[in-house]
């Protein structure tokens, strides 16, 4: 008997009792539909963590102040980094593998054009941030050097604060805003970049203005230290993408130079943003299996049922069981009867479950808030345990048919 | 000799109780014969049937069938057997009742492996005279058609023997005659072995021969003098005697 038979006539016996087939199918639609949806989340905010990080620039390589331990996990060591340290990583002869350095600080200010108010993320930097972070103007320039040396009081705003402030991107450029208090002039709106920030916040809800400006007018004494004005953050980008590795290790030399630190001490931290991509995707991917693994569960529910239902009709099915091994049919014919049965039973309902699935990850993307995703591997893992479920919770019931005694089976009424 | 018994010893263990269905049964039969086989109720000749049929094993003795000692065989090789080199026909004629006639007949087909299969279960359908009836499903039949079916369904793998287990039982006495008309037929046309049970000694008498069984001891076994041909296959039996 070839498989295409044994299928046929699983499909027709599951036929003749479609409410029981149906139900038995629910508690495996149920299952591979949970599987389905809650890993499609999962893939989806790896996803766009992915492409917003990639989106921040290329080559990027990030400077933090003090040092992250693996083993405590916590900051072990703390010296703040300053514009000079930047400053020092800005040198083509000592560092051929760096292309630019942005130094950063940010912090939170409240910006307001007329009655309008806006929360934004405020960044403190230099020129180079239009290069290093791809921050392109949409509309006026990006700050300039000269705004720089001058600690001009100009901002380019995102597209997001500048649509909230003058109600549109556009009109928003030369006018006069007040952050935190202090009037700006607006030279920059730059292009939307949609989609949430680290922090949770937009990435478009920002306002940029030179690191001096910053330092001495809206921030005072505040970053200022023994070892210079400090930062918060220096962005470095790598010339190209096989010289990041070289990038990084000529940084850490130049900047254990310069704290005169030895081996191994380090109170700075540097990574690459695959680096932080990699730690990023190791939180979604325990999130995605920790939801992979409650959605297993109701699978494995959906298994129980069909063992249960399996094993009714077995019994009920005594007669016809006697009658074919009556003409022939051999214990593997009879397991594989059953098995088959209960396979294609799974195998049913997790198409249905995958098609559930697909469909509540479309419901969630188009809700808007969250992007899921409906990966090949995801269906293929859905598909796999459907079918596992099915053989391995059709075995018992199928090898009770398959050892029922003949003449016993025939007797049954 | 097609079959042949030797000692054979069946035991059932009812509780504590251990009850002999067969005690010390020889017998032999030789290929081409049409047998009879008689006895009050629980003499044994179910246990026995089922026994030749290889749908049970003794519990002592041997069974040679077509000289192979099938008595002591695999689960697996009994399959093989009861689907190539034997027919069974019971009184209930157990049919799967979701599928047709023709479905039915195709069954031992399906676990043979063979080719064609379709038309060999219409050929099969056909010899019992019911090749029109092929896409009826058993509770459209009538009993004889029924025990027709399953008589197609013993013959399909063209076995040498078919068992038949009160074939008649459940059937009233002229189309129970169309039955036996068939095993004649069958028997005289293709040299088909084949033992029947019955309760009728009107029935036992379309044999050559007759053994009784009695308390699971066989306890008789006679040469019918007479052997009576059913109406359509008169002539040809007369003929086959003479």
């Amino acid at each position: 008997m070839t498989l295409w038979e044994s299928i046929r006539m699983a499909l027709r016996s599951l036929g003749s009792n479609k409410m029981r087939a149906g139900l038995t199918m629910l508690g495996i639609i149920i299952g591979t539909g949970a599987v389905i949806a809650l890993l499609s989340v999962g893939e989806g905010a790896q996803r766009a963590i992915t492409t917003q990080i990639q989106s921040i620039g290329s080559n990027l390589i990030f400077v933090f102040p003090g040092q992250i331990s693996n083993t405590q996990s916590r900051v072990t060591r703390y010296t703040p980094l300053t514009r000079q340290d930047a400053q020092a990583l800005d040198d083509p002869a000592r560092l051929p593998h760096v292309a630019a350095v942005a130094p950063e600080i940010n912090r939170t200010a409240t910006v307001s054009l007329g009655s309008e108010t806006v929360n934004v993320t405020l960044i403190g930097t230099t020129p180079e941030y239009q290069f290093v972070r791809n921050a392109v103007p949409a509309y006026g320039d990006f700050i300039t050097p000269q705004d720089e040396t001058a600690a001009a009081r100009v901002v380019v705003l995102g597209w997001e604060a500048a649509e909230r402030l003058a109600g549109d991107a556009e009109v928003a450029l030369g006018q006069t805003v007040r952050v935190s208090n202090i009037q700006f002039q607006v030279i920059g709106v730059l292009e939307k970049k949609g989609g949430q920030g680290f922090g949770g916040g937009s990435r478009d809800l920002i306002a940029i203005v030179p690191l001096s400006t910053a330092h001495q007018r809206l921030y005072g004494g505040r970053f200022l230290s023994a070892q210079g004005r400090t930062v918060d953050l220096i962005n470095v980008s790598a010339v190209d993408e096989q010289s990041i590795d070289s990038a990084i290790e000529e940084i850490t030399w130049t900047l254990r130079q310069r704290h005169r630190i030895e081996f191994d001490e380090d109170d700075f931290t540097v990574a690459s943003q695959q680096d932080i991509l990699g730690v990023l995707n190791q939180i979604t991917n325990i999130l995605t299996i920790f939801l992979g693994a409650i959605a297993s569960i109701s699978l494995l529910v959906g298994g129980i049922g069909i063992m249960n239902i399996m094993l009714v009709s077995v019994t009920e099915r005594t007669r016809e069981i006697g009658i074919r091994k009556a003409v022939g049919a051999r214990r593997r014919d009879i397991l594989g009867q059953f098995l088959v049965e209960s396979t294609v039973l799974s195998i049913l309902g997790g198409l249905v479950g995958i098609a559930f699935g697909w469909g509540v990850s479309r419901i969630v993307n188009s809700l808007g808030t969250f992007t899921a995703f409906v990966s090949a591997k995801a269906v293929a893992l859905a598909f796999g345990s459907s079918l596992a479920v099915g053989l391995f919770f059709g075995i018992y019931p199928a090898s009770r048919a398959a050892n029922l005694n003949p003449i016993e089976a025939l007797r049954y009424e | 000799m097609l079959i042949e018994l030797e000692d054979i010893c069946k035991e059932y263990r009812m509780g504590d109780v251990r009850v002999r269905a067969l005690c010390n049964v020889t017998l032999g039969i030789e290929s081409g014969e049409l047998t009879a086989i008689m006895g009050p109720s629980g003499s044994g000749k179910s246990t026995l049937m089922n026994i030749l049929g290889c749908l049970d094993q003794p519990t002592s003795g041997r069974y040679l069938l077509a000289g192979r000692d099938v008595s002591r065989v695999s689960d697996d090789q009994l399959a093989y057997i009861r689907n190539r080199q034997i027919g069974f026909v019971f009184q209930n004629y157990n049919l799967l009742r979701r599928t047709n006639a023709l479905d039915n007949v195709e069954l031992p087909l399906i676990y043979a492996g063979a080719r064609g299969r379709r038309q060999k279960a219409l050929e099969a359908l056909k010899a019992v005279g019911l090749a029109e009836r092929a896409h009826h499903k058993p509770n459209e039949l009538s009993g004889g058609e029924q025990q027709r079916v399953a008589i197609a369904r013993a013959l399909v793998n063209e076995p040498d023997i078919i068992l038949a287990d009160e074939p008649t039982g459940n059937l009233d006495s002229k189309t129970g005659l169309e039955i036996i008309a068939i095993f004649q037929r069958l028997n005289l046309e293709r040299g088909i072995t084949i033992v029947y049970v019955t309760h009728a000694p009107e029935i036992a008498e379309y044999t050559r021969r007759i053994i009784r069984l009695h308390d699971g001891a066989l306890v008789a076994d006679e040469k019918v003098t007479h052997q009576r041909f059913a109406p359509g296959v008169l002539r040809q039996g007369e003929e086959a005697l003479r």
